[in-house]
């Protein structure tokens, strides 16, 4: 490619300070991507959210949800060496090796299953665990994990294990240790999968006091709804519709072409949107 | 960092018995007895100096082995451990039991004959006889040793310990890894064991063998699996490949043993004092080892 050679932190915006012309949050540009054993999943993949922007991306199993999230912060992709064609930005800065470390602090990714991102013996420490990689110590470092259990509203578990935890309380626990990394863009993975309608609200109203760039990828249409404005529909390795959450809920032929499903009674129309909160 | 009334409810709490206790909190036994509050750190160079004493202590010194064991039981009291729970604990030496009972039998050398029961002697043999003696001394102390450590320290402080051991950080990890995933491992095959039950399976003899191998292997791959979307979730936050010191350590640890991080010479010098016995029993029974000798039937 014959572009410009730019030093990443000139392109991503320091922390709390708004960009003159706002590049988009997260562009993605053509996107294909097939697993080592010759598996293609994503087959060109274009989405852009612009900044402060909560977008869910909708797609049933198998759809390539999941590979697509980890493209996002470079754990597959050209910055991990593995076989993709296209383009990932985030906020301006292309994932590559050289920016995959910067991305990787501007990008929370929150995973389906939160045995997997708590490992730490209490709370606290895992929470400090992302910072901490990042360099922090001491007061800066306790003072950034206390604003990220308060966040998420576990400043009550920090001591705690978090495989005692219920579930909902490690999904949320997994928030805050993403949140802790200082991110701009927070991506969660099947966030409400196994939580119980409160944790779930819990989870919804978490995102809403956030106010942040997020990207929720979930097959649960009406906390979609719920929570994001506008949706994606991901059905195999494309993005085949884009519009306000609302609208693609209430057109069930497109939901039911790929594979998508509201609960049985639920109406769209009327159900709260993040805007009613 | 918890308070210590904090600590003490939490303690209550996980009274193994009431709870049935935790995977992530091990063979520990709560309390506060001197053994409890002392550094984690200083118990395990403690243990690592008793266990070298008795393994240099000659085999055919018994009374030193005496020794050594009453030093152990002191021990014990002192951490107020019920000796029915570090006996049943030690069963975990029984394949070393097997060995040590097989051996005067199976030794080659001299043979007497051992009167078992009146008008019933069996051949055995004398190298067979001490080894036998010394193999199970040895072992007992050592595991006994081990039992007090593992009932008077949380897992996740010896861990810490051993990264205050300057033990590379590599093993530290894997070491608490395991501590923390076991409870994970095990929560899934206590699932596949249920769910095998609820199809009508219950391992009964050894054609059932095929089944709980294949069990394993399922397990296998799923904590493989998990182990590489662990992995992805840590790069997800910035891992380098280090475990980075503020999280194992420092203020963060709200699991700080009382004693505190820094062992000041004073606990140092208490818990001297058993490794230090054992030395000296080890250092005497050697110098006495010319003087004296161990026969059978004396």
């Amino acid at each position: 490619m014959s572009a410009p050679v730019v030093v990443p932190s000139a392109v991503v915006p320091p922390a709390g300070q708004p960009p003159e012309v706002a590049p988009p949050a997260v562009e993605v540009r053509g996107l294909a991507f097939a697993y080592p054993d010759g598996r293609q999943v994503l087959f060109g993949v274009d989405l852009v959210v612009a900044v402060g922007e909560r977008v869910a991306v909708l797609g049933p199993n198998g759809a390539g949800k999941t590979t697509l999230v980890l493209h996002l912060n470079g754990i597959l992709g050209r910055a991990a060496g593995s076989t993709s064609a296209g383009e990932v930005r985030i906020l301006g800065a292309p994932v590559t090796r050289a920016t995959v470390a910067e991305v990787r602090r501007r990008v929370g990714l929150v995973f389906q299953d939160p045995d997997d991102q708590l490992f730490m013996p209490t709370v606290r420490q895992d929470v400090a665990f992302g910072p901490a990689n990042e360099g922090l110590r001491g007061a800066a470092l306790e003072a950034r994990v206390r604003r990220a259990l308060d966040r998420a509203g576990v400043a009550d578990l920090a001591d705690r294990a978090p495989h005692h935890l219920s579930f909902g309380q490690r999904r949320r626990v997994a928030v805050a240790t993403v949140l802790a990394t200082d991110c701009r863009v927070l991506v969660l993975d099947e966030p409400t999968s196994n939580l119980d309608p409160v944790s779930r609200r819990e989870l919804g109203e978490v995102l809403d006091d956030l106010a942040m760039t997020t990207l929720v990828v979930t097959h649960d249409l009406p906390f979609a709804l719920a929570a994001c404005e506008r949706s994606v529909i991901l059905d195999a390795g494309r993005v085949v519709a884009d519009g306000p959450t609302r609208e693609l809920l209430a057109d069930s032929d497109l939901l039911a072409r790929h594979r998508l499903e509201l609960p049985d009674g639920f109406d769209a129309a009327r159900a709260r949107g993040p805007a009613a909160r | 960092m918890a308070s210590v009334p904090a600590r003490r409810a939490v303690a209550r709490r996980r009274r193994p018995g009431v709870t049935g206790g935790r995977l992530s909190e091990g063979l520990y036994v709560p309390g506060r007895s001197p053994v409890h509050r002392l550094p984690p750190h200083v118990k395990l160079v403690c243990l690592l100096g008793f266990v070298l004493g008795v393994v240099a202590t000659p085999r055919d010194q018994v009374w030193a082995f005496g020794l050594h064991a009453a030093a152990l039981a002191g021990v014990v009291a002192l951490a107020r451990l019920r000796p029915a729970l570090v006996l049943r604990r030690a069963v975990v030496e029984a394949p070393v039991v097997v060995f040590a009972v097989a051996l005067p039998f199976v030794a080659a050398g001299e043979r007497v004959a051992l009167p078992l029961a009146p008008g019933w002697a069996v051949p055995v043999t004398v190298a067979g006889v001490l080894g036998a003696v010394n193999v199970l001394a040895k072992a007992t102390l050592g595991v006994v040793a081990a039992v007090v450590l593992a009932a008077t320290t949380r897992p996740t402080e010896i861990v810490a310990a051993l990264s205050r051991l300057r033990v590379p950080a590599t093993f530290v990890a894997i070491l608490h890894f395991m501590i923390v995933y076991v409870e994970v491992v095990v929560a899934d095959l206590r699932r596949m064991r249920i769910a095998r039950e609820a199809r009508g399976f219950r391992a009964r003899h050894a054609g059932h063998v095929p089944v709980l191998a294949r069990s394993a292997a399922a397990l296998f791959v799923r904590a493989y699996e998990r182990g590489e979307r662990v992995h992805q979730a840590m790069i997800a936050r910035g891992w380098t490949g280090v475990l980075p010191a503020a999280t194992t350590a420092g203020p963060l640890a709200g699991d700080a043993p009382a004693a505190g991080p820094g062992a000041g010479a004073a606990a140092w010098a208490r818990a001297a004092v058993l490794p230090l016995a054992a030395v000296a029993v080890a250092a005497a029974s050697l110098a006495a080892g010319d003087a004296t000798a161990w026969r059978p039937g004396a």
